[in-house]
């Protein structure tokens, strides 16, 4: 009893945590004080959250190399911009149904491609993501190669937030349970897991199908923040842009995709301002990192209350020292 | 022959004329054997004689080409590893195979997976349920720890143990499946003499304990003329001799597959 009630306490402050973060950005946005400019980069730092965090339930925790997840993303968008904007659903029906059809096709991809191992596995996602784009620009009814313009913008920062908040926590939930355990025993060995009584084939077929379906949650967000989808934005550049964030934050890490999504995001907006030497900086920072962290940023430790606990005991520690 | 007053065991596991041959090499020919309730029977051999792969084909990693596998009266020939498993059949490995970056008590915690208390969604929306059924779980897989004496290494990766402790490890994670047979690919492989004896203690035990069958490859032959109570023979891939480990010892085909032909 007396742990189901330290549970709830740590549950309430994280409650509390969570609402401060998003009461100060509500304010922020509705005072002005973050204009236009941050606003797009804040809500593509919750849409890339969203993103590396479930590519890294199939990456990182899973061991899955997937190169595939921009083609989820546009399914998602695409699934819910047809829902909002052609047959006139509210956004959470497009945000259900982006989900639903991002699910269902990391079932129907997953199912024949998971027992490939390896770069096999790669490539095979990798011609997924290639099929679903060039699908997508042949179909008329999605305007083919020139998307879908003029989108209602029903993205706001409520909804980023809700998203990556639900996302993360469900990845969290998971990996932190006897499932997630089972998960990451496949990555770890396969044939011992499997031994071991775990239906190796079913659990990755899981992560992959939970992983596709928050790709296109992050698809809904992208489609009605952005105005504009068209197939070319979910090419496989995309799939390596989530895939660096992964590697970046280190496999098997959630708290180091959330952390990665972010660094990643900021530094392209910084560098935006030199667009000439934009791309050969943004290499070398990555270049620099897998040189002196080649496990990523995080490895596959997790920042967590423990850690927070740790740095505040080693400070008062020395302060007693002293 | 029941019926004729003659008290007969049941046998836990038969295997009848299994086939496995990989690319034209014959690596298990017309293996027959079987294993009685809480039997502890060894499968010796040569380098290359093919237990390992009796090993794989009765877990389910090969699937014979011939022959079946009937484990507790049931047909459990080509079935999946993890759904043989589910019936009873937990094996080691003789090249260790733990979750390396996994903590000891992880590596057992997951072993006891095909029985979660719980299901997916009370994991992920963290019901009451969730945390008594990994109290359940945690509680279970420290008790396999105590038995092999690993309980106060439970927080230390795999793969920063003593290879003799990984073996334990590996002994311990199998049991947590809770099988009715156990299968041992050289136990005390790379172990000093003091340390297999402990292991054999210990493999004793759990076989009263938990009324196992136990099925060892084992290369020492001490070890296995000491504690098996009925030894098979394999070279080539098949049974050369079967017998009682006295037998076995006196056995001249056993002594050639061993030691060569005598000289003329």
């Amino acid at each position: 009893m007396q742990i189901l009630k330290n549970k709830f306490i740590r549950f309430c402050a994280d409650v509390l945590i969570l609402a401060a973060l998003f009461t100060l950005v509500q304010y922020f946005i509705t005072t002005g004080l973050l204009n236009q400019y941050y606003q797009i980069n804040l809500a593509s730092m919750c849409i890339n959250i969203i993103l590396s965090v479930s590519l890294s339930l199939i990456n990182g925790f899973t061991g899955q190399l997937s190169l595939g997840h921009a083609g989820f993303m546009a399914v998602g968008a695409y699934a819910s911009v047809i829902l909002t904007q052609m047959l006139g659903q509210p956004f959470i029906a497009g945000i259900f149904a982006a989900c639903l059809a991002a699910g269902v096709c990391g079932f129907i991809i997953g199912v024949p491609t998971l027992r490939l191992k390896g770069d096999y596995l790669a490539i095979a996602t990798l011609a997924f993501g290639e099929i679903i784009r060039v699908t997508l620009q042949n179909i008329d009814y999605v305007n083919g190669p020139a998307g879908v313009l003029g989108i209602t913008k029903l993205t706001t920062w409520p909804w980023l937030f809700a998203a990556a908040v639900i996302t993360t926590l469900v990845v969290v939930n998971l990996i932190n349970s006897s499932y997630g355990r089972a998960i990451i025993s496949v990555r770890e060995d396969e044939v011992a897991s499997e031994l071991m009584g775990i239906n190796t084939t079913k659990y990755k077929v899981i992560a992959f199908v939970i992983g596709a379906m928050f790709a296109g949650l992050a698809g809904a967000m992208y489609a009605h923040f952005f105005y504009i989808i068209k197939p070319e934005t979910f090419n496989f550049l995309k799939s390596f842009d989530i895939l660096v964030m992964v590697v970046l934050g280190g496999l098997g890490s959630t708290s180091g995709a959330i952390i990665a999504a972010i660094f990643i995001t900021a530094l392209t907006a910084a560098l935006q301002s030199f667009p000439a030497i934009r791309m050969i900086l943004y290499a070398l920072i990555l270049i620099i990192v897998m040189i002196y962290r080649p496990q990523g940023l995080m490895g596959n430790k997790e920042l967590s209350r423990q850690t927070f606990g740790r740095i505040w005991s080693g400070r008062k520690n020395e302060h007693n020292r002293n | 022959m029941a019926g004729f007053g003659v008290e007969e065991k049941m046998s836990i596991i038969e295997i009848n004329s299994l086939d496995k041959s990989f690319g034209g090499l014959s690596a298990v020919l017309n293996v027959n054997f079987f294993l009685e309730q809480n039997e502890l029977v060894g499968l010796i051999g040569p380098n290359g004689a093919g237990k390992t792969t009796v090993f794989n084909l009765i877990t389910g990693v090969y699937k014979p080409d011939q022959g079946s596998i009937i484990f507790n009266g049931q047909n459990i020939t080509g079935m999946a590893p993890h759904a043989i498993c589910a019936r009873g059949i937990a094996r080691t490995f003789q090249n260790i195979r733990l979750f390396n970056d996994l903590s000891v008590l992880d590596n057992v915690k997951i072993a006891a997976h095909k029985n979660v208390p719980y299901n997916f969604f009370s994991a992920i929306f963290r019901t009451p349920g969730f945390f008594k059924g990994e109290e359940i779980i945690e509680k279970e897989a420290m008790k396999y720890l105590e038995i092999f004496k690993l309980d106060d290494k439970k927080d230390e990766l795999a793969k920063n143990m003593p290879y003799g402790e990984q073996r334990r490890l590996e002994i311990a994670r199998a049991m947590a499946t809770k099988p009715t047979m156990l299968i041992l690919d050289e136990p005390a492989a790379g172990m000093n003499p003091q340390e297999t004896n402990e292991l054999m203690n210990l493999i004793a035990q759990i076989r009263r304990e938990f009324k196992l069958s136990i099925l060892l490859i084992e290369h020492d032959m001490s070890l296995v003329m000491g504690v098996c109570e009925r030894i098979y023979v394999l070279d080539y891939g098949q049974i050369i001799a079967e017998g009682k480990p006295e037998d076995i010892r006196r056995n001249k085909r056993v002594v050639e597959a061993y030691l060569g032909e005598e000289g003329e």
